[in-house]
C-alpha cells in the first residue's frame, strides 16, 4: 500500500506544483514574500490549480500571477482595469476560485472606479493590493497610498493626503476587508487562506515595501516602518471544515467567525476586544491608529451573510461557458412568435 | 388671413394625390407625441402603404422643439423626403418655421389655441380644437396634455382617409392590450374624427387608400432587431452603459432574454447582462468573458468606443472574441448625441494602439441588424478577435418596415475551442501555435480543468505558447499571423449587395442606413436617362467582389454620412489601383440622408 508522502497535500500535490515561472522582481521586493505565501496558501488548503483562475493589472504588483500557480489560467489585463476583466470571466465559470492583483497605483489611482464598483458588486474575487506607497514598474513617482510629506528620490515631496485602501473598500461595501504587512508572512497566509474561502469580494491591503524606490526607514509603506509599528489586531488563524481547531482557547480569549462553507477564522485577542463585524466602529479604530502612527493589520470586517453578485442571476447549475449551442440558441418557434409580436 | 376651413382653399379641383407625401409633426419633447406619431405610422402600415418614421429631437427630456416625419410612399421609397407637404403645428415655439416647412400646395394643420399669423395663400389650412376637445375629453387632467397629440391623429384620419379601426389596432399594440389607456386615446380620436368631419372642408389633394405593399412585413427598430439577432445568436454576457442612440440594443437584451432563454429543464437563465460603471469597464466584462468562453458583448456609442479602446486593442492582440456594437451618433459628447452619422467608421476598423484592425459590420436594415446580430458571434469565435457592428442613430431607434427575422441558416460555430477530451488526445498544444497552418490557433478557457490547458494572457509578446517573449522575431511571427488571420477573414465576412443594370459605366459605393436614399436616387436617374450600379457595402476588409466592381467602373462615387469621406480613404488605401476612379461624396448635418442630395451631389460632379 503506498503511503502518503508528507510531501504532497491532500489532493495529491507538491508545493512546486503551486509555483509560478521564476520571479522577475527586485529581490527583497514584498510582492515575492506575497506570492509565496499565496503559494503556500493554496498548498497547504488542498486546492487545485485548475480551480482558480488569476487576473492582475498592470505593475510590478500585476506582474505577480506569472510566478505562482503556473498550471492556473491566468490574465494580465489593463492598468486599473482588473475588476471589470475578473466579472465577466468568472461568469463563465462560478465554480472558480478568482484571485486579483493589482497595486495601489493600479487601484488607488487609475483604477479606482473599478476598484469601488466591484465591492459594491460582492463579487468572489480574493483581491489583493500589494501596497507600497508608489509606483514601482514606471520606476519610483508617488502613488495615492503614498503618507503626506513623503520625500523621494527625484519627485520631491508628496503634497497631498494619501488614500487609504481599506478604509475605501469598507465604505463601498465590501465584505471581507484586511489589512497586511508583506513582512508578516504568517498573517498574510492566514489571511488569505480566509479570504480564497470568502464567498464574496475579499480585499486585502498588504503593505508590501518596495525595496528600490520606496523603502526608507521613515516611509511609512518600508520593511523598518512596518516591523516598528505593526500592531496586530489579533493572532489569527484559519481553520477549514474538516479539520478541528488545535489549541484551546479559554472562554473571551478567541473570536470564532464561521465562514459560509463552515469553516472558522479564530481570530485571538491580542490587545483589544475587536469585532470585526461592527462596521460603525471602524473609522474611529483607523483614526486612532492614524495618529498613533501605527500599522493596524488583521481582519478589518467580514460579513458572511450578503448575497454574493452570482446569488443575484438565476444561473443554472452547469458552468455557462459549457452550455452546448442548442441550450443557448432559442428555437424556430420561438423566432415566428417574436416576429408576430413585432406588429 | 382667415382661418375658416371654407375660406381656405382658393384653389379649384386638384388631381388627388394618393399614398405619396410627408408628413411633419412639430411639437415639444417630452411632451407625449411619441405615441401618436407611431401610432399614425402604424396605422398607414396596416393599411398595407409603404411608410418610414423618423424622429428628428432634441438632447433634452423636456421642453425643446422636436419633430417627427412620416413619408407615405406607394413605390416603397422610405428614405427620409426633404419636402414635406403635410405640416401639423403643434408648438408654438416653432409655429412660423413650421408654417415655412409646408411645400406649396401642401396643408398646414395647427392647434387653434395658437394665435400668430398665417400668412400663406399657396397651402391649404386647417385649424384644430386641440385644447377644446382634449379638455371636454374623459381624460384626467393630468393626463390632457398628453391625450392632446391624439387630436391630431383623428383631425388627420379624418382628412386623409385614414382607417380608425387600423388606429386601434395600432394603440392596441402600443399600450399591450390594456383597455383604459386605449379607450381614453381612442376616443379622442373618434372625436377629432367627428369634428372634423363637421367643421372642415376637405380642399387639398392629399389622401390614403389601402395597398397590399406592407404584408409579409414586420415594424422594429434596428436596436431591437440587433438585440434579437444578439440572444438567437447565443449572446451569454452582455456588459453595457447607457448612451444614446445604443441604449435600446441592451435594454432590448435584458427585456427578451428572460423569456427566449430561460433554459426549459431548469428554468435557469443562460446569459446575463451587467450595467457596468462606464466603459471602461462595460468593455472589460465583455472581454473577460469573451476569454472565459462566453459569446459576450457590449453596445455603445462613439464616445464609449473611444473609452473603449484600449481593452479592444489588447483583445485583438490577445486574440479574444468579444462584440461590439457602436449604433452612431455625431461627434464628442456632446456633439449632436441625437443626431445620425456614419462618422465612426475608420475610428471603428482601426481601433486600437499599434498595428489594429478589425472585421466591421454594416447592416443596412433592421432586418440586416438580426442577421449580424447572431453572425457576428460566429465571426468574432471563429477568427477570435474583437468584432464590430456599425449601426447608426438612424436605423437604430426609428421604426422601420423590414422582412421578418429569418432564423439563422448556419449552425453556431464555436470557433476552435479545447475541452479536457481533446487536450487528451492532441499531442502538442500552444495558445498560439498554428497547429492547422491557417493561422488561427486553438484556445481552451478557463473552467477547463486539464492540467494542460491553462495559459497566461497578456498584451506583451509571448511566444506560441503563450509564454512571455520579448524576442524581436517572435513579435513580428505573431503579428505576421494576425494579419493572415485578416487576410482570411475577407472571404469570411458578409459579401457585398450589388444592384446592377445594363451599360451602367458609373457605381456607387455606400453602406448603413442610407441605402434607402441611395436605391431611390437610382431608380431616378435612371428615369432621368442616367444608368448606375450601386453596391451596398456589408462589411469591412474590402473583398474581392468589392474590387472587381471598382476596377469595372469609370468612376464610382463613394456616399457617406460624414464630412471626410472616411470609407473613400479606406477603400483608397484598399484598392490602391484605382484610386483615381473613387469620387468622395460624403455629406452630414445629423438628418438622415435623401435621394435629392444624393441625385444632385452626382449630378453636379457629372458636370464638372
Ligand atoms: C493606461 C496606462 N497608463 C500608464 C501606464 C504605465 N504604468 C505602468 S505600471 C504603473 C504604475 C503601477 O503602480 P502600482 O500599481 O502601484 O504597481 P507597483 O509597480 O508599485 O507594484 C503605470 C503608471 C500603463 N501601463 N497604462
Ligand atoms: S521596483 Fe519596487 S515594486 Fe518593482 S519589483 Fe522592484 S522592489 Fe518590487
Ligand atoms: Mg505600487
Amino acid at each position: 500500500m503506498a503511503t502518503k508522502s508528507p510531501n504532497v497535500n491532500l489532493v495529491n500535490l507538491s508545493k512546486a506544483d503551486y509555483r509560478g515561472a521564476p520571479t522577475t522582481l527586485c529581490q527583497g521586493c514584498g510582492h515575492n514574500s506575497i506570492t509565496s505565501q499565496l503559494i503556500t496558501a493554496c498548498y497547504e488548503l488542498s486546492l487545485t490549480p485548475e480551480d482558480i483562475v488569476k487576473f492582475s493589472g498592470i505593475g510590478c504588483s500585476s506582474k505577480a500571477p506569472t510566478y505562482f500557480l503556473d498550471r492556473a489560467f491566468g490574465f494580465n489585463g489593463l492598468h486599473g482595469r482588473m475588476p471589470s476583466l475578473a466579472t465577466g470571466t468568472m461568469f463563465a465559470d462560478t465554480t472558480l476560485t478568482g484571485i486579483g492583483m493589482s497595486g495601489d497605483g493600479d487601484s488607488a489611482s487609475i483604477g479606482m472606479g473599478q476598484f469601488k464598483h466591484v465591492m459594491r458588486r460582492n463579487l468572489p474575487l480574493v483581491y489583493i493590493i500589494a501596497n507600497n506607497g508608489v509606483y514601482g514598474l514606471t520606476k519610483g513617482q508617488f502613488s495615492a497610498t503614498a503618507e503626506e510629506g513623503l520625500a523621494l528620490k527625484g519627485q520631491g515631496q508628496n503634497q497631498y493626503m494619501p488614500i487609504d485602501i481599506v478604509w475605501e473598500a469598507v465604505i463601498s461595501n465590501a465584505t471581507f476587508v484586511a489589512r497586511s504587512f508583506a513582512g508578516d508572512p504568517k498573517q498574510v497566509r492566514e489571511l488569505l487562506k480566509a479570504a480564497l474561502n470568502h464567498r464574496g469580494i475579499a480585499v486585502l491591503d498588504i503593505i508590501s515595501p518596495c525595496v528600490t524606490f520606496n523603502n526608507q526607514d521613515d516611509s511609512h509603506h518600508s520593511y523598518a516602518w512596518g516591523r516598528e509599528h505593526e500592531v496586530a489586531l489579533h493572532d489569527l488563524s484559519y481553520v477549514p471544515v474538516a479539520e478541528e481547531i488545535m489549541v484551546d482557547y479559554e472562554d473571551g480569549e478567541a473570536k470564532e467567525v464561521t465562514m459560509h462553507d463552515g469553516s472558522r477564522i479564530m481570530l485571538r485577542k491580542v490587545d483589544n476586544d475587536y469585532d470585526p463585524t461592527d462596521r460603525s466602529s471602524i473609522l474611529c479604530m483607523l483614526e486612532d491608529a492614524n495618529r498613533r502612527q501605527e500599522l493596524l493589520t488583521g481582519l478589518i470586517y467580514i460579513d458572511t451573510n450578503q448575497e454574493s453578485l452570482f446569488d443575484l442571476y438565476n444561473l443554472p447549475d452547469e458552468p455557462l461557458n459549457r452550455l452546448t449551442p442548442d441550450r443557448i440558441r432559442p428555437s424556430r418557434e420561438s423566432l415566428d412568435e417574436i416576429n408576430a409580436l413585432m406588429f | 388671413m382667415s382661418t375658416d376651413p371654407s375660406q381656405t382653399s382658393n384653389r379649384t379641383f386638384v388631381q388627388p394625390v394618393v399614398n405619396e407625401f410627408s408628413i411633419t409633426v412639430g411639437t415639444e419633447n417630452g411632451s407625449g407625441s411619441q405615441t401618436s406619431n407611431v401610432t399614425l405610422l402604424r396605422a398607414f402600415f396596416k393599411m398595407g402603404i409603404p411608410i418610414s418614421g423618423k424622429n428628428l429631437f432634441p438632447s433634452n427630456i423636456q421642453g425643446l422643439p422636436t419633430w417627427y416625419t412620416i413619408r407615405v410612399n406607394k413605390d416603397g421609397y422610405i428614405a427620409r423626403s426633404e419636402t414635406t407637404e403635410i405640416v401639423i403645428a403643434m408648438n408654438p415655439k416653432t409655429f412660423a418655421r413650421d408654417l415655412a416647412l409646408v411645400e406649396p400646395g401642401g396643408v398646414f394643420f395647427y392647434a387653434d389655441d395658437v394665435k400668430q399669423p398665417i400668412n400663406r395663400d399657396d397651402i391649404t389650412v386647417y385649424p384644430m380644437p386641440v385644447k377644446k376637445l382634449s379638455k371636454e375629453s374623459d381624460a384626467p387632467s393630468n393626463l390632457r396634455s398628453y391625450v392632446a397629440n391624439f387630436v391630431y391623429v383623428g383631425v388627420l384620419a379624418q382628412m386623409l382617409d385614414i382607417d380608425a379601426d387600423k388606429i386601434y389596432q395600432a394603440l392596441d399594440f402600443h399600450f399591450k392590450g390594456k383597455q383604459k389607456p386605449i379607450d381614453l386615446n381612442f376616443n379622442i380620436v373618434k372625436s377629432a374624427m367627428v369634428w372634423a368631419a363637421e367643421n372642415l372642408e376637405k380642399t387639398d389633394p392629399y389622401r390614403v387608400v389601402p395597398m397590399d405593399a406592407t404584408s409579409g412585413h414586420i415594424m422594429t427598430s434596428g436596436n431591437t432587431a440587433g438585440a434579437l439577432g444578439s440572444i438567437y445568436g447565443g449572446v451569454q454576457f452582455t456588459g453595457w452603459y447607457p448612451i444614446t442612440p445604443a441604449t435600446g440594443v441592451a435594454e432590448a437584451i435584458s427585456q427578451y432574454s428572460p423569456k427566449l432563454r430561460k433554459d426549459p429543464e431548469t428554468g435557469k437563465h443562460t446569459f446575463a447582462v451587467v450595467q457596468a460603471e462606464d466603459e471602461l469597464a462595460a468593455v472589460g466584462m465583455a472581454i473577460g468573458a469573451g476569454w472565459g468562453g462566453l459569446r459576450s458583448m457590449t453596445s455603445t456609442s462613439g464616445p464609449g468606443i473611444s473609452l473603449m479602446t484600449e481593452y479592444v486593442s489588447l483583445a485583438y492582440f490577445a486574440e479574444i472574441p468579444v462584440v461590439i456594437w457602436n449604433v452612431q451618433r455625431m461627434g464628442p459628447s456632446t456633439g449632436l448625441p441625437t443626431r445620425t452619422s456614419q462618422g465612426d467608421i475608420n475610428l471603428s476598423y482601426f481601433l486600437g494602439q499599434g498595428d489594429t484592425k478589425h472585421v466591421v459590420l454594416l447592416p443596412g436594415s433592421a432586418n440586416e441588424c438580426f442577421r449580424f446580430g447572431w453572425e457576428a458571434f460566429d465571426l468574432a469565435e471563429q477568427f477570435q478577435t474583437p468584432v464590430l457592428v456599425l449601426s447608426d442613430l438612424d436605423l437604430g431607434m426609428n421604426q422601420w418596415m423590414t422582412p421578418p427575422f429569418e432564423y439563422p441558416d448556419k449552425p453556431i460555430d464555436r470557433g476552435k475551442v479545447l475541452w479536457e477530451d481533446d487536450l487528451d488526445k492532441l499531442e502538442d498544444w500552444g495558445r498560439y501555435l498554428d497547429i492547422d497552418g491557417d493561422s488561427i490557433p486553438y484556445r481552451t478557457v478557463p473552467g477547463n480543468r486539464h492540467p494542460k490547458s491553462g495559459y497566461f494572457t497578456r498584451g506583451t509578446g509571448h511566444d506560441d505558447y503563450a509564454n512571455y517573449s520579448e524576442e524581436p522575431d517572435q513579435w513580428e511571427k505573431n503579428m505576421d499571423r494576425l494579419n493572415r488571420k485578416f487576410e482570411l477573414a475577407r472571404a469570411a465576412i458578409p459579401d457585398a449587395e450589388i444592384t446592377s443594370v445594363e451599360g451602367a459605366k458609373v457605381g456607387l459605393i455606400a453602406f448603413g442606413s442610407t441605402d434607402p436614399a441611395i436605391r431611390e436616387a437610382q431608380d431616378h436617374m435612371r428615369a432621368d436617362g442616367f444608368e448606375v450600379d450601386y453596391l451596398r457595402l456589408r462589411a469591412l476588409p474590402v473583398n474581392d467582389t468589392v474590387r472587381e466592381f471598382i476596377r469595372t467602373h469609370e468612376r464610382v462615387y463613394v456616399i457617406e454620412m460624414n464630412r471626410d469621406g472616411q470609407l473613400h480613404q479606406i477603400l483608397t488605401v484598399e484598392v490602391p489601383d484605382c484610386a483615381m476612379s473613387l469620387i468622395s461624396i460624403p455629406h452630414n448635418d445629423g438628418l438622415p440622408m435623401t435621394a435629392a442630395w444624393i441625385e444632385n451631389a452626382i449630378l453636379n460632379k457629372e458636370r464638372n
